[in-house]
């Protein structure tokens, strides 16, 4: 008897919760619908959910219109390319102040976070007019920099976090048996370090990827990522639905993927770690 | 337990990471503040002047100016209350045992992975459009006229928008919170009688209180710089009705090439992003001690 109530009960809440979720993830769903539409059917009232004819011309559509592949490729080299430099930048940074902490440690990261307290528009003036002078404006060198510096503070301070983690007494281990510093990072704390910064890397890739307030005022062809790409979507309202939806699933498919597998890096990476 | 040699190791492996943001930081900053002072027009970039105070006075005395500080505390205030009040129930409901909790998880973070641009302009024409739009079909359905979003409830659509893109992360920050409650704890209140409603305000709002703290600063920071759903709906009108801060300050940089008055609103910015920026630090601060 007992059994059987919590049974309907838990049936109850699990639909309840199936709702909720499929209301909240809607909107994309209905998106990747109207990608396949014509556009006659993107229009349709009443809406047609399943049973429209399915196409894939918008797809090629977009490409040939667009050059969608440039886009694309800017994003790529630009949300890897930043971080990269950014993770080497930051690694040497995070494992000091992880393993050979100074009275001073807290507050450098301390004062690492308030920089990604500065609202970008803060700085857009300056920032745009030094770009102009050294013709960084709509370079993938200009904007990529750019992201690197927005996603720094965090590298540091997810990386701290894990490398925190790290059980110090295996180093003394390794030190006792007489390991140099360079053999300490390469053999001792790099393969337990590799899962903590891959996930600060995926991460940090989806927030360059979605940036949206320096792309759109430093970029605007040749470094131009998808961000700047849909919004040139903007323009002609309502009239290309099943192509802007097309280009939306195109820009946010391969962020959306690697997103759901790094779910719990999420939180961790953006309370910086005050939220575990 | 470090020695002197990793001592000076360590300060040279920090000493990159602090100089470039130290330079990212203070240069541009130092600039905005100085540019503030001056009547710079990029039309008329050989006559520039110092003028004191005087872009912060036309600054503030702009009507235009007292509305985008309007529209940026609405849009904060009601996206937090939306993502926030929204996030707790959605949170508090994935928290039970569920059938198949880990992909309704999945269907509940993913707005958050969509890129702004995209997230503003699908609302705004497949769902928000008066005529073709599911929202209008769906009030046709009911026997309701439609709502033209954008014409007659600028900002309230803006709003529905960031909120739909913040509401996974509060939901996903507060369930992470909520499953670090102890079970046994949890069964004792219930073995005590304790209703649903006090067990909520009593035991399970205390236990997340810092997560939501720490959700409403986070977000906060980022809504203040709400920029690129606005860019691509609005444009920041009709009028100045979706104007906030961070959009005036773009108007006025790249659209005026006044980059006196845009200077001194982005110190205004910073100002008002420094106040919640104290309260955060505080919190992961303290965090830092254990």
């Amino acid at each position: 008897m007992a059994l059987k109530q919590t049974m309907s009960k838990r049936l109850g809440v699990s639909v309840a919760a199936w709702v909720v979720g499929f209301l909240i993830f809607f909107p994309i769903l209905w998106t990747f619908l109207a990608s396949f539409k014509t556009e006659a059917d993107a229009f349709a009232i009443p809406p047609k959910f399943l049973f429209f004819h399915w196409t894939p011309e918008n797809y090629v559509e977009v490409q040939s219109r667009s050059n969608y592949l440039l886009f694309a490729y800017n994003s790529i080299v630009l949300s890897v390319g930043a971080n990269v430099v950014g993770l080497i930048i930051a690694v040497p940074a995070a494992w000091s102040m992880a393993f050979a902490p100074t009275k001073r440690t807290k507050d450098v990261l301390m004062w690492m976070l308030s920089t990604k307290m500065m609202p970008s528009v803060g700085v857009l003036v300056p920032i745009y007019l030094l770009f102009r002078d050294f013709h960084l404006l709509d370079s993938r060198l200009g904007i990529g920099f750019v992201l690197m510096m927005m996603n720094l503070p965090i590298l540091i301070w997810m990386l701290y976090t894990y490398f925190k983690e790290i059980p110090v007494d295996i180093l003394e281990a390794a030190r006792m048996d007489g390991a140099s510093l360079l053999n300490e990072i390469l053999y001792v704390l790099t393969p337990m370090a590799v899962p903590g910064i891959a996930s600060t890397m995926l991460l940090a890739i989806i927030l360059s990827w979605n940036e949206a307030f320096w792309t759109l005022n430093l970029t605007t062809s040749n470094a131009a990522p998808l961000t700047a790409f849909i919004a040139s979507y903007s323009a002609p309202e309502g009239l290309f639905w099943a192509k802007l939806s097309a280009a939306s699933t195109l820009a946010i498919a391969p962020i959306l993927i690697l997103g759901w597998f790094s779910q719990r890096q999420l939180v961790r990476g953006l309370t910086f770690g005050a939220v575990k | 337990m470090a020695t002197q040699q990793t001592k000076t190791a360590g300060r040279l492996l920090v000493a990159p990471s602090v100089i470039l943001l130290f330079l990212w930081m203070i240069v541009p900053l130092v600039m905005t503040l100085y540019f503030s002072t001056l009547r710079y027009s990029l039309l008329d970039s050989e006559n520039i002047s110092f003028v004191g105070l005087q872009n912060y006075v036309y600054f503030l005395s702009d009507p235009n100016f007292l509305t985008a500080i309007a529209n940026t505390l609405i849009l904060v205030g009601s996206v937090l209350a939306i993502s926030v009040g929204g996030g707790i129930l959605v949170a508090l409901l994935m928290d039970q045992p569920i059938f198949g909790q880990s992909f309704v998880r999945l269907m509940v973070i993913a707005p958050f992975f969509v890129m702004p641009t995209v997230s503003a302009l699908v609302w705004k024409n497949l769902l928000m459009n008066p005529v073709s739009g599911l929202f209008a079909w769906i009030a046709h359905s009911l026997g309701l006229p439609a709502v033209d979003w954008f014409t007659d409830w600028p900002m309230l659509s803006v709003i529905l928008i960031v909120s739909w893109q913040w509401l996974p992360f509060a939901s996903l920050i507060l369930l992470t919170a909520l499953q670090s409650f102890d079970e046994e704890q949890k069964e004792a209140a219930t073995l005590d009688g304790a209703g649903p409603i006090s067990f909520f305000f009593y035991l399970v709002l205390p236990h997340i209180a810092r997560a939501i703290t720490v959700v409403v600063l986070i977000e906060t920071i980022f809504l203040l710089g709400v920029f690129a759903e606005i860019y691509v709906t609005t444009n920041g009108g009709p009028g100045v009705a979706t104007t906030n801060i961070a959009f005036l300050v773009y108007k006025q940089a790249l659209l005026d090439f006044d980059v006196g008055g845009a200077s001194a609103g982005g110190v205004v910015a910073v100002v008002l992003a420094n106040i919640v920026a104290i309260f955060l630090m505080r919190i992961v601060g303290r965090n830092l001690e254990g």
